[in-house]
């Protein structure tokens, strides 16, 4: 439970375009260790999904990852070839997407998509395929595992389809799912299936996650560990329970106050005064200065780095805790 | 908030016809929307709330007369606005306006702020000139934007910020009623909170009407005073708020309520997982839509459709647990 | 309040320049395309030497048809730069004349077929149902025959001359355009803004006018730019077989045809008319790719 199975550190991506150099990610730094659910969440524009991508080497041109290091099981992937990224896709690392019909090629049939899959990873001829495919979605709670197999991906409800994307990204053995905003195009009601099962294939099948979305409050029901992403770094990380209800960091209790609650009903939600910088042009020093409430004049020179708040790795980005350091 | 509805529906009912799939030349019928009541009052919120294809937006849509209703009435005002013509829902047109989901297509990408907003005001009055651009900046102004955008087009903002030009686009007739539909679905957590402070505000301000329409629970939970919960087509549930959230009724209701994920451990509740998804519109279930997937089903919800009965105080259910013919 | 006052922020914004910065970073893609550049460069110079023809030669009159039979079959020389054809005329002199029968063409018929196709594509698009199928069913007619089959039987039936000529290649190429603006504005017609301006009770007509026919311009344009090379090339099909322009007056298609028979040993004028087809047609055709790379973001090539 405790062995670190991915570990990115100080990880730079940057994406060139017309309008100017976008940067993505500016130095995300965290682990997800074996058989935990960690939640990247953050606002549009943070970095996460770019970061998700950066992990399977999938970053969408114009983007390159320009510093950092992304290690899985203790071996650099930035280090691998292309042949040995297509083994570690899908064989080690699989990645499911926020809407399953922009993944699944609607010519084909499910059954014919998935076996494709495994038999690239695995050399198993294509009895052994199919069979292993239907074990696959009898344990993602697909009814009727046959009917799916034959199936074409448009006679899918949404919540089945992202079933067998999970289905898919977990056939040939992946240890380490990396998933974007998986629920966030479903019904609630789909959704609390689909997380449901995560969390189940987390405990009996030992998958870890990286849970990418910008929704707290899935984050809250499913997830170990958390990491706050915001321009592109990490402003707050720590235990789910920490990190949501002890939060330390202006930007993470900015947030929580904004999420309307019964609890406020009737007043005026606390909203965080601006908006998310663009990357281009990143303020200096600390990205969430100018909006934070707590501002002080070192905020504006130099970046904080991470600084302990509290117990089991509660760290935040934030001179506001840095007299524990520094005495 | 008055006891006079602004906004009526009777029987609203809307049928689409539809391809069977991708390559079959026949059609199906969607019934997205079948024989929906309710009342909106004056200056209240009502929410309406389900999941994909309970037909909340086309509701929106036809209480918009945007789309011609299959059947049923709309009375604004007391007044019939189904069977108007063009001519005649044209005085209709500046009290009703909307607002959509998605703030980036609101807009036509080659209109500037000030075309957009002038719109209205173009079509409606006969404010030109300096007058007109004086007022599209006091609309801009009331909600939250400096007036120095008038001459910036709309790529060159956020959701966040287009979405208060559209809230100034919808005030600029001065309505009485506006139908939200989803205003902060594509915006971030914490510009979401900014708009709907502004959607309150402006809603005291100027004793506006709202119908808001959305699929997130805690956004409905905190902006609206009544709500209604709908699912393929029919409202199943409609009460106060606090009814909806504490006394629930209808199985459904009580499994979206459970479904939602929750911040606080407290609130979290026993998890109702369904079973299956929502059905396709074009093919529901007989007798009452929601008996297949419904956790305390019973023989008779296979065969009749249970009607929209009052339980109390005004909260309406449409269930067999609840209705008339239970124990019959 | 004044953190919102703050200029444009948001991945959104980055990601989509502002309009005119926009302009520029397609006028600065297209000058970096050594291909555009040059095509656009020819166009130009084609442009310039027809308009300018009676100042470019020394033999305007022959130019315009005026036969001078003592010198006929002259190789080209330096007086007469490219020869002169089977009546003594100079064919410099032709090719410059030809040349604004057969532009005009090009751009004529690429005009009145989008001034035709544009508003019936976009009726067809936003209303949909009865309208939509009857006109699409039009199309469908017209868009089964060949083109040039269809231009030719046109224009045997109008009787030969310019004008015919341009009216029947137009009137079979329309329906592309209607084809092209539906398709546009069957997408653009999901959009919000649309929904809005109804809600607030435009008329349809403003909506069409005002709304959709300036969003669906570009592809538009960039099919208009390609479509003037093949009008060009067409025009002279028609007059090769003697359905256009009437001689005296001069132009390229008509040229061939008169001098395909002399070409195994006089091949400079039919050579010549030929050539400026190719060019031309060429030129255009490398234009309108250039203008659709640079117009759809994704193909424009990115900043090195």
């Amino acid at each position: 439970m405790n062995d670190v199975l991915l570990s990115v550190q100080d990880l730079h991506v940057r994406f060139k375009t017309y309008a100017g150099v976008v940067r993505a990610v500016n130095g995300m730094t965290f682990d997800v260790r074996q058989g935990e659910i960690f939640g990247l969440v953050g606002e549009s524009g943070c970095g996460k999904s770019v970061t998700g991508f950066a992990v399977l080497r999938m970053v969408p041109y114009p983007g390159e990852i320009v510093r950092g290091g992304i290690n899985f099981r203790g071996e650099d992937l930035l280090q691998k070839d292309e042949s040995e990224m297509q083994d570690v896709r899908g064989g080690h690392i699989a990645m499911i997407f926020q809407d399953p019909t922009a993944s699944l090629n609607p010519v084909f049939t499910i059954g014919n998509q998935v076996t494709r899959v495994i038999r690239q990873h695995m050399s198993a001829g294509p009895g052994e395929a199919r069979r292993r495919a239907v074990e696959m979605f009898d344990a993602v709670g697909l009814p009727d595992p046959a009917r799916v197999f034959r199936a074409y991906p448009h006679e899918l409800s949404g919540g089945m389809q992202q079933r067998v994307m999970i289905a898919m990204a977990l056939s040939s053995g992946a240890e380490l799912l990396i998933a974007d905003e998986p629920t966030t195009a479903l019904d609630v009601t789909i959704q609390a299936q689909i997380l449901a099962l995560l969390t189940e294939l987390r405990a009996k099948q030992g998958v870890s996650i990286l849970f990418i979305t910008h929704d707290l409050a899935v984050v809250a029901e499913t997830c170990d560990r958390v990491g706050v992403a915001y321009a592109g770094d990490i402003v707050e990380m720590g235990q789910a329970d920490d990190v949501l209800h002890r939060m330390k960091h202006p930007y993470t209790q900015g947030l929580l106050a904004a999420l309307p609650r019964p609890t406020y009903r009737g007043q005026a939600l606390q909203s965080i005064e601006g908006s998310v910088p663009d990357g281009i042009y990143l303020p200096p020093g600390c990205p969430f200065h100018p909006r934070c409430p707590a501002a002080m004049d070192l905020c504006q020179v130099e970046k904080p780095p991470l600084f302990s708040v509290g117990p089991e790795g509660h760290v935040a980005a934030c001179y506001l805790y840095a007299q524990e350091e520094l005495a | 908030m008055s006891k006079t509805p602004l906004l009526e529906v009777h029987g609203l009912t809307k049928y689409f016809m539809a391809r069977r799939s991708l390559l079959s030349r026949r059609q199906k019928l969607v019934r997205a929307l079948e024989g929906v009541n309710l009342r909106v009052y004056q200056q209240e919120t009502l929410g309406v709330v389900g999941e994909s294809g309970c037909g909340k937006t086309t509701l929106g849509r036809a209480v918009m007369r945007l789309i011609r209703p299959t059947s049923g009435q709309v009375l604004f005002e007391g007044q019939d606005i189904v069977p108007l013509d063009r001519r005649e829902m044209r005085r209709y047109r500046r009290d009703m306006q909307m607002v959509f989901q998605s703030p980036y297509s609101s807009f036509d990408p080659r209109f500037s702020v000030l075309n957009s907003i002038a719109e209205p005001l173009r079509a409606h009055t006969t404010l030109r000139g300096e007058v007109l651009v004086s007022r599209a900046r006091e609309l801009l102004e009331q909600a939250g934007m400096p007036g120095e955008i008038l001459f910036r087009y709309p790529h060159e903002f956020s959701g966040g910020q287009l979405q208060r030009i559209a809230v100034a686009r919808a005030l600029a007739l001065n309505p009485k009623f506006i139908v939200l539909d989803e205003p902060t679905s594509a915006l971030d957590v914490s510009v979401q909170a900014q708009i709907i402070n502004l959607l309150q505000r402006l809603q005291r301000e100027l004793k506006l009407t709202y119908l808001f329409i959305t699929h997130d629970l805690s956004v409905v939970q905190h902006i609206s005073d009544r709500i209604a919960v709908m699912y393929l087509g029919k409202v199943v549930e409609l009460s106060t708020t606090e009814a909806i959230f504490y006394e629930t009724r209808h199985p459904y209701t009580q499994a979206l309520l459970a479904s939602a994920p929750s911040l606080d451990p407290e609130l979290r509740q026993e998890r109702i997982i369904l079973t299956g998804g929502v059905p396709d519109p074009a093919d529901p279930p007989p007798g009452c839509s929601f008996h297949p997937r419904c956790p305390m089903v019973m023989p008779i919800c296979s065969q009749i459709e249970p009607t929209f009965t009052d339980v109390g105080d005004g909260h309406m259910v449409a269930c067999h647990l609840f209705g008339e013919q239970r124990g019959a | 309040m004044a953190s919102i006052h703050e200029r444009s922020t948001g991945t959104q914004a980055t990601q989509r320049a502002a309009r005119f910065k926009e302009l520029g970073f397609m006028l600065q893609a297209f000058r970096r395309d050594p291909l555009a550049v040059v095509s656009l460069v020819l166009i130009l110079l084609f442009i310039m030497g027809v308009i300018l023809a009676p100042v470019l030669t020394a033999y305007p009159e022959q130019g315009r048809g005026d036969p001078n039979i003592l010198e006929k079959f002259q190789p080209p020389s330096r007086v007469h730069p490219l020869g002169t054809d089977y009546l003594g005329r100079d064919v410099w002199a032709r090719i410059l004349f030809g040349g604004r029968s057969s532009l005009s063409i090009g751009f004529l018929v690429v005009f009145v077929a989008s001034a035709i196709g544009i508003p019936l594509g976009a009726a067809a698009g936003y209303y949909g149902g009865r309208i939509d199928d009857v006109l699409m069913r039009i199309t469908d007619i017209f868009l089964a025959f060949p083109p040039l089959l269809l231009a030719i039987a046109i224009a045997a039936a109008l009787g030969a001359s310019f004008t015919n000529a341009m009216i029947a290649i137009a009137f079979t190429w329309w329906p592309w355009y209607a084809r092209l603006v539906r398709a546009q504005t069957l997408s653009l017609r999901e959009q919000y803004f649309i929904e809005a301006a109804r809600s607030i009770g435009v008329s349809d007509a403003s909506i069409i006018a005002r709304h959709i026919l300036p969003n669906v311009l570009t592809p538009v344009l960039v099919q208009a730019t390609m479509d003037i090379g093949s009008a060009i090339l067409t025009g002279a099909g028609i007059s090769f077989i003697g359905l256009g322009v009437q001689p005296p007056t001069p132009d390229w298609g008509k040229m061939i045809s008169t001098g395909r028979i002399y070409f195994i040993e006089r091949p400079w004028f039919a050579g010549s008319a030929g050539a400026a087809i190719f060019l031309v047609t060429l030129a255009f055709n490398l234009l309108g790719d250039a203008v659709r790379d640079v117009a759809d973001p994704r193909t424009r090539r990115a900043v090195s």
